[in-house]
């Protein structure tokens, strides 16, 4: 096998089936969306099948899923959740209100579109997407991952002053714990 | 026993045990599923999780004791193990037999737990140290029918160690499970506490406590520690077994054995909901408790 920097060596091809066959998942339950995820853990949809199961902390977790509207307050909150996970992680954002704020679009304290501030790797759209639609996002996710294509952390990484910018725009008391990686 | 041998039979015990476990905590995943009607994850879903933790790019600690805790489980684990014997009159498998190992053993396993406690509570996260407290308190709980049940059998058979008690059992043609009934119930409602699953998961509980002593633990820390978990459970079912059911004199026995005494606490945690912290502690002191006065008065005047 030729090991130049296109290829993938053989132990990247193995770390990325395991990545993409383990998701914990940290559910963030802002917006109404979350009522749809206990039936998609649960026994009717049973997420668990595809090696998705749910983690009790940030630090445990892989995918952060962001259930609908961020209010301001809560961007802050989730901001901090995400950057407590260890590399790689991956944000799912779910429902319309996460793409371009949905019919939260005009509201004062929401804010309309996630990416501006995280790293999404997919969007999962409708408002609110049923678990089928939940189940597929994921399916999403784990193809990505399986070739190497799920970088938000490193775009986080990369373009941190980007987000920074923009989230110091909502959040006038930052008075968040220094980046530690 | 020359050093390259006893490394490499040293390695093949806690690889067995390793993969055992890890099979173990796969099944119990699978028949938690498809006793809530789900199909729940394949049975080698464990194996891929600790892969996956331990390729994440990037583990935080708050400390050198956060860092060493669960190395200093997974040790004490595998010492525990080498103390123990896998097969009856095995000469394959590393056995560090000594007079009084299982007064030895009974301090032994509780070490890497309080190893844990120092780790948990350097992550300054306010949920590990309930956590911590819940699970030192449980333990006063299981820990009093467990030494009694074993002090009952120590009495009855003169015998401080494991191989000493499968002996009498290998004498005598009779599990020590009919022969101590007692001891043995003691024995068993102990377990549940041990292995920490439903109702007695109050130290883990990942809905009220986020996990517990293990919330600040990620990447290849939490693998290490679920890697400690499948070998520990693996040390307590074959230590069960040695005692209560005669050991077993091939492997294949012994994985029949040790997987239906492990359907104990498993079927019953299916079946319960949480206890809270002083429910459990009462629990282990009502009936396994009575169980083992009974086992020793037994042991003394029978
Ligand atoms: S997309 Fe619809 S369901 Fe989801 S949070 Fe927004 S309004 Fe609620």
């Amino acid at each position: 096998m030729v090991n130049d920097k296109e290829s993938r060596k053989i132990v990247d091809i193995i770390q990325d089936f395991a990545r993409k066959s383990s998701l914990f998942v940290l559910a963030y339950g802002t917006g109404c969306g979350a009522i749809e995820i206990p039936p998609t853990m649960t026994s009717r949809y049973d997420a668990e099948r595809f090696g998705i199961r749910g983690a009790a902390t940030p630090r445990q977790a892989d995918v952060l899923l962001i259930t609908g509207y961020l209010a301001t307050k809560s961007l802050k909150r989730v901001i901090r959740a995400y950057e407590q996970m260890q590399n790689p992680k991956y944000i799912i954002g779910f429902g319309s209100c996460t793409i371009n704020g949905g019919m939260y679009w005009d509201s004062y304290n929401t804010i309309n579109r996630l990416d501006m501030y995280m790293p999404v790797d997919v969007y999962i759209n409708g408002c609110m997407p049923r678990p089928e639609a939940v189940i597929a996002g994921f399916a999403k996710l784990q193809k990505l991952i399986q070739a190497g294509k799920a970088d938000g952390w490193e775009r986080y990484q990369n373009n941190l002053e980007f987000y920074r910018k923009n989230q110091k725009k909502i959040i006038h008391n930052w008075v968040m714990p220094d980046y530690n990686w | 026993m020359d050093i390259g041998r006893f490394l490499l039979t040293s390695i093949t015990t806690t690889a067995l045990a390793f993969v055992v476990g890890m099979f173990y905590a796969g099944f119990r995943r699978k028949i938690t599923a498809r006793v809530q009607n789900r199909v729940g994850p394949p049975v080698y879903q464990n194996f891929i999780d600790v892969v996956k933790l331990w390729s994440k790019k990037s583990n935080i600690t708050h400390g050198v004791m956060q860092h060493l805790a669960p190395l200093w489980q997974i040790a004490t684990s595998i010492t525990t193990l080498m103390f123990i014997p896998i097969l009856v009159d095995s000469t394959f498998f590393v056995n560090l037999t000594f007079k009084g190992d299982l007064i030895f053993l009974l301090y032994l396993m509780v070490v890497g737990s309080l190893g844990m406690a120092l780790g948990a509570g350097e992550g300054g996260n306010p949920n590990s140290a309930i956590g911590v407290t819940r699970g030192l308190t449980q333990m006063i709980g299981f820990e009093i029918p467990w030494v009694m049940a074993l002090v009952a059998l120590m009495i009855q058979h003169q015998t401080t160690t494991i191989v000493g008690l499968m002996d009498v059992q290998q004498a005598s043609g009779t599990w020590l499970m009919f022969s101590s009934p007692f001891a043995f119930l003691a024995a068993l409602l102990a377990m549940p506490g041990m292995f920490r699953y439903s109702p007695f998961d109050i130290v883990g509980a990942p809905a009220e406590l986020a996990s517990g002593p293990i919330s600040e633990f990620g990447g290849k820390y939490l693998g290490t520690l679920m890697t400690n978990g499948s070998i520990f459970a693996f040390v307590k079912l074959v230590l069960y077994v040695d005692i209560f059911m005669g050991g077993a004199t091939n492997l294949v026995l012994l994985v029949v054995k040790t997987f239906v005494l492990y359907m104990f606490p498993v079927l019953w945690g299916l079946v319960s909901p949480r206890f809270r912290t002083e429910q459990s502690v009462r629990f282990f002191w009502g009936w396994p408790l009575f169980f083992g006065l009974l086992g020793i008065l037994q042991a003394a005047f029978l």
